[in-house]
């Protein structure tokens, strides 16, 4: 049996960094297209209303382990010769875009109508209405499910393992496999992911307990 | 050579992948009562007069919901027989399903059952009725509906988590995929068909949940 010394740790620390970056990605890059597809689920124009209303069920319909392999191999298909890693961090991107844009579709409508109004009556355009006046508001409503939403991200980045991409779980695999310390090493990996997730997730109800006694 | 999709193989093979989807609700269907009794019972052991099985819970809780499904299913399935603790892919699926859909069914409930007014139980009390039955009738029943709508969607993101099952190949509808997949190289055609699939079992689900909805929880509130 082998012992799990600083090169497994360095190991799993580079896994690590790929957990992160493709975190980061995928919330970034979601967080962009989500804000659009919030934008057009509370659109005037019916169709794209209901465009977006279908691209968030199929999101939430479906495993997101599927998602990513629809995307990986999909991409391949089109004929695009992209690294494996742009592929997932694509997945990733639409999957949160969806859910982000649902989230923050719930944000914008728990506004309060009047605000819109006010804004149309001062004679604001539509771009000044939602920056200035309805998403600032939206925003800060929906933030602890943001932040949900992004600890859910992060344990679900774990599943680009499944496609073969060597972030903090696979790497826990593979030196799981060399070590044959399978409880030693998961138990690490698991309190990596809890050490980020955790401190998150206790914001994310502070903030919800807060708003809770603001809205009293 | 421009890539022609053909989805053939996996017309030919549907029969194997409907049986597969059976499975997969199957194994959905087993980690939802597990996590509803883990749920009932996490939510009971959370409000009671012992501090250290409280606090059993709550770390029970968070670290469920803190750490990903995927490395929960390798500890039961990979770390456990060390302790002389050996499952099979399938018994692992549905424990971890279990587990997992139960820290999320505690939190659940127990944000239902908080918010039954206090007053409520002492007019149970009042009236005579016994504990079983405040619990059963004033407590868990207009808790339960309360808390209805988030408890099946989370039901029903337990079921897509199945697909995760297949990283210890358990038998389920992905696993079933990847060996069509490995036997056909029809990589994409496979798992956009699997996705529709599940997209199918998601919405299904969605419809018996409804269906349950207004066969129990239709009574007025006042």
């Amino acid at each position: 049996m082998a012992s799990i010394g600083p090169n497994e740790l360095f190991f799993l620390m580079q896994g690590l960094k790929w957990t992160l970056a493709l975190t980061a990605i995928g919330f970034v890059g979601g967080g962009v297209f989500g804000l659009l597809v919030a934008l057009a689920r509370v659109a005037e124009s019916a169709v794209l209303r209901n465009a977006t209303v279908a691209y968030i069920a199929i999101f939430q319909g479906t495993p997101l382990l599927m998602q990513l392999f629809v995307v990986y191999y999909g991409v391949a298909l089109l004929g695009i010769d992209i690294d494996a890693w742009i592929a997932v961090a694509i997945a990733f991107t639409l999957h949160a875009s969806a859910f982000l844009g649902e989230i923050w579709r719930g944000g914008i409508q728990a506004v309060p109508k009047g605000q819109t109004e006010a804004a149309k009556a001062l004679g604001l355009h539509y771009v000044s209405i939602m920056k200035d006046v309805v998403l600032p508001q939206a925003l800060k409503i929906s933030l602890p499910a943001t932040i949900g939403f992004l600890v859910q991200l992060i344990k679900g980045t774990s599943l680009a393992a499944i496609v073969g991409f060597v972030e903090l779980s696979r790497a826990g695999q593979i030196v799981s496999n060399q070590t044959y310390r399978p409880l030693m090493v998961f138990a690490i990996v698991g309190l990596i992911y809890f050490l980020i997730c955790w401190p998150l997730s206790l914001w994310g109800a502070r903030k919800e307990k807060r708003l809770q006694t603001a809205a009293r | 050579m421009p890539y022609s999709l053909d989805f053939s193989v996996v017309i030919e093979r549907l029969p194997e992948l409907l049986l597969a989807c059976l499975a997969t609700i199957g194994l959905a269907i087993a980690g939802m009562s597990l996590a509803t009794v883990i749920g009932l019972l996490g939510v009971v052991a959370r409000r009671s007069h012992l501090p250290a099985l409280r606090a059993v819970v709550i770390g029970f809780v968070e670290v469920i919901r803190n750490t990903p499904f995927l490395v929960q299913i390798f500890f039961i399935f990979f770390a456990l027989p060390q302790f002389g603790i050996r499952l099979n892919p399938t018994v692992t699926a549905i424990v971890a399903l279990g587990l997992n859909g139960g820290a999320y069914a505690i939190e659940i409930i127990r944000g239902g059952v908080d918010a039954i007014p206090k007053g409520q139980v002492e007019a149970g009390l009042a009236l005579g009725l016994h504990r079983a039955q405040i619990l059963r009738h004033i407590i868990l029943k207009p808790a339960l509906r309360a808390v209805y709508p988030s408890l099946t969607s989370q039901f029903v993101m337990l079921t897509l988590t199945t697909s995760v099952c297949t990283s210890i190949a358990a038998y389920e509808l992905t696993s079933v995929a990847q060996k069509i997949e490995a036997d056909t190289f029809r990589s994409f055609e496979v798992y956009f068909s699997i996705t529709v699939l599940y997209l199918i079992i998601s919405s299904l689900m969605m419809g018996v949940f409804a269906v349950i909805s207004r066969m129990f929880f239709s009574y007025p509130v006042k």
